[in-house]
């Protein structure tokens, strides 16, 4: 469509898009994850396994996504006991203990990664799956799901106390953005070809972070734009390519100083 | 005269401080109740017991014949018990609607239908609830004042938008945490006849108050507590004349 390296370019900003939004939907509920590189790495190797044995990725797809969104709901349960900061330190656990498992998961691959992974992830695709997510987003944003879920992040007693089942919209929101985690680990895999623990680090969860702070937390375009700009930026301009983390961390504390809204502010909705 | 709550021997401590102490009080159904004391007397404490905020150390809470000691907040909504805040507790990332929608959450499904209506251009629940929300604004006198966020308006204007999103859910028992604070007398009486028309939608309040001239004038009952004790019950004209109300208000006479 665009040409090799453009192609393979705008797949990568689509698959942190995805990314984005699987962070900005618990974010909207106030539940901070710096663990979704984990989510990522579930759809992607559920996913390879399965294309590798011969399985279609309208299979995998799926598969890849649901047991992501499956383990957001084992580590949530417990997980949404706590608050701010010590479920920021939870979910971070969370990431490193599904990178050290498949880095020891000889099945999967082990240290030696996993290669072979067939090429599937078709830009179409890739652009329809954000579509998908950003629909989601902004269709929860003036429904009755997504305001329960502003009320518990600005204040969960009285959010309890006006009849919202604290448990069951944290639940939700935690799921399914570990859920499109999945689909951003599962396009991924299709398209580096070659997956490894590492790939799915801590630095990969603070991108994601990243992308949401920058693009704008209460905007749900904001991801969009943060991801595009933080997988842009570096290769337009080379000096931000060599310096990447020393720019972006520097970008962040600029952003939190003169625009801490993001990029896009909150949509005024009546 | 049915009774709609039911407060039994309720005791709540806070480590070694007792708030609540064998409180027993029964709020009859289709009156204004009023809960009065001086500062640190427990009102607080029994309110949000009484909606499920916190839970009770000893004792039992009855609504509608039904005992629901223990249950949280949110089960407590539904059954009908709304509630404001003290201080205020609005929420900020919603519009003024928004804010009043939420309290009609509860009657607008659960989570399947949720997901259903994602898909819905103009989920019928939706249009529901906004038309309700924007009744409940114009009944609390903001009929003028939805658009915009919370934090926009006076304070007086806060304290009328947490009793419209309370009054949302079509409550039977509403909880008034000193709904008068802040006001000017112009404003108390406005607030006086709101209650009394929230009274004769069939609904019954339950008020904590300090505003003695607006409870006197509109409490149909009275309990009075003082160091997390019931020191008195009764109808407005005989608690004036309470030796034992008046010695905890100014004290004793030696």
């Amino acid at each position: 469509m665009l040409g090799g390296y453009w192609d393979s370019v705008a797949i990568f900003v689509g698959i942190n898009v995805l990314m984005g939004m699987s962070l900005y939907i618990p974010m909207a509920a106030g539940l901070i994850s710096l663990g979704q590189g984990g989510f990522m790495a579930i759809g992607a190797y559920t996913s390879a396994m399965l294309t590798k044995e011969g399985f279609s990725l309208a299979l995998a797809l799926p598969a890849g996504a649901g047991l992501a969104a499956l383990a957001g709901l084992i580590v949530g349960a417990p997980a949404l006991r706590v608050r701010g900061i010590y479920l920021m330190i939870l979910t971070l656990g969370f990431g490193e203990i599904v990178r050290v498992f498949f880095l020891n998961f000889e099945p999967t691959g082990g240290a030696t990664g996993l290669g072979g992974i067939p090429p599937l992830s078709q830009l179409h695709w890739v652009v329809l799956a954000c579509a998908v997510a950003i629909f989601i987003a902004w269709r929860l944003r003036g429904a009755r799901l997504g305001r329960a879920m502003i009320a518990i992040h600005e204040d969960d007693v009285a959010a309890e106390a006006m009849g919202i089942r604290l448990v069951t919209v944290k639940l939700f929101a935690f799921a399914l953005g570990a859920g499109l985690a999945g689909v951003a680990g599962v396009f991924y895999a299709h398209q580096a070809l070659y997956i490894d623990a590492n790939q799915f680090d801590f630095s990969r969860s603070a991108l994601t972070f990243l992308y949401v702070v920058l693009g704008g937390p209460a905007n749900p375009l904001g991801p969009v734009a943060g991801a595009a700009l933080v997988t842009l930026l570096p290769e337009f301009l080379r000096v931000v390519a060599d310096w990447r983390m020393t720019f972006f961390g520097a970008l962040l504390v600029a952003f939190a100083i003169w625009r801490p809204d993001g990029l896009l502010p909150a949509p005024r909705f009546k | 005269m049915t009774t709609l709550l039911q407060v039994t021997r309720l005791t709540r401590r806070f480590g070694g401080y007792t708030a609540l102490a064998d409180v027993g009080c029964d709020v009859t159904a289709g009156t204004i109740h009023a809960l009065i004391g001086p500062n640190g007397a427990g009102k607080t404490t029994l309110f949000n017991i009484v909606s499920g905020v916190l839970r009770p150390t000893a004792g039992a809470l009855v609504y509608e014949g039904r005992d629901y000691t223990g249950a949280r907040a949110d089960q407590v909504f539904a059954m009908g018990i709304a509630r404001n805040f003290q201080q205020v507790r609005l929420f900020k990332g919603l519009s003024v609607v928004e804010n009043v929608m939420v309290g009609c959450h509860a009657r607008m499904g659960g989570l399947l239908r949720d997901l259903a209506n994602l898909a819905l251009p103009k989920p019928a629940t939706e249009a529901a609830a906004r038309r309700r929300a924007l009744e409940m604004l114009e009944l609390v006198g903001m009929g003028s004042r939805t658009k915009g966020l919370p934090q926009e308006l006076t304070l007086v204007d806060q304290r009328r938008l947490e009793i419209a999103r309370a009054l949302a859910s079509t409550p039977k028992l509403l909880l008034l945490d000193e709904p008068a604070a802040g006001m000017n007398p112009t404003e108390v009486r406005e607030l006086a006849s709101l209650v009394r028309r929230i009274v004769a939608l069939g609904i019954t309040v339950l008020l904590v108050e300090h505003h003695m001239r607006f409870v006197m004038a509109i409490a149909d009952t009275i309990t009075v507590l003082s160091a997390g004790r019931v020191i008195a019950q009764g109808p407005p004209d005989v608690i004036q004349k309470d030796e034992g109300v008046i010695a905890a208000y100014l004290g004793a006479a030696q």
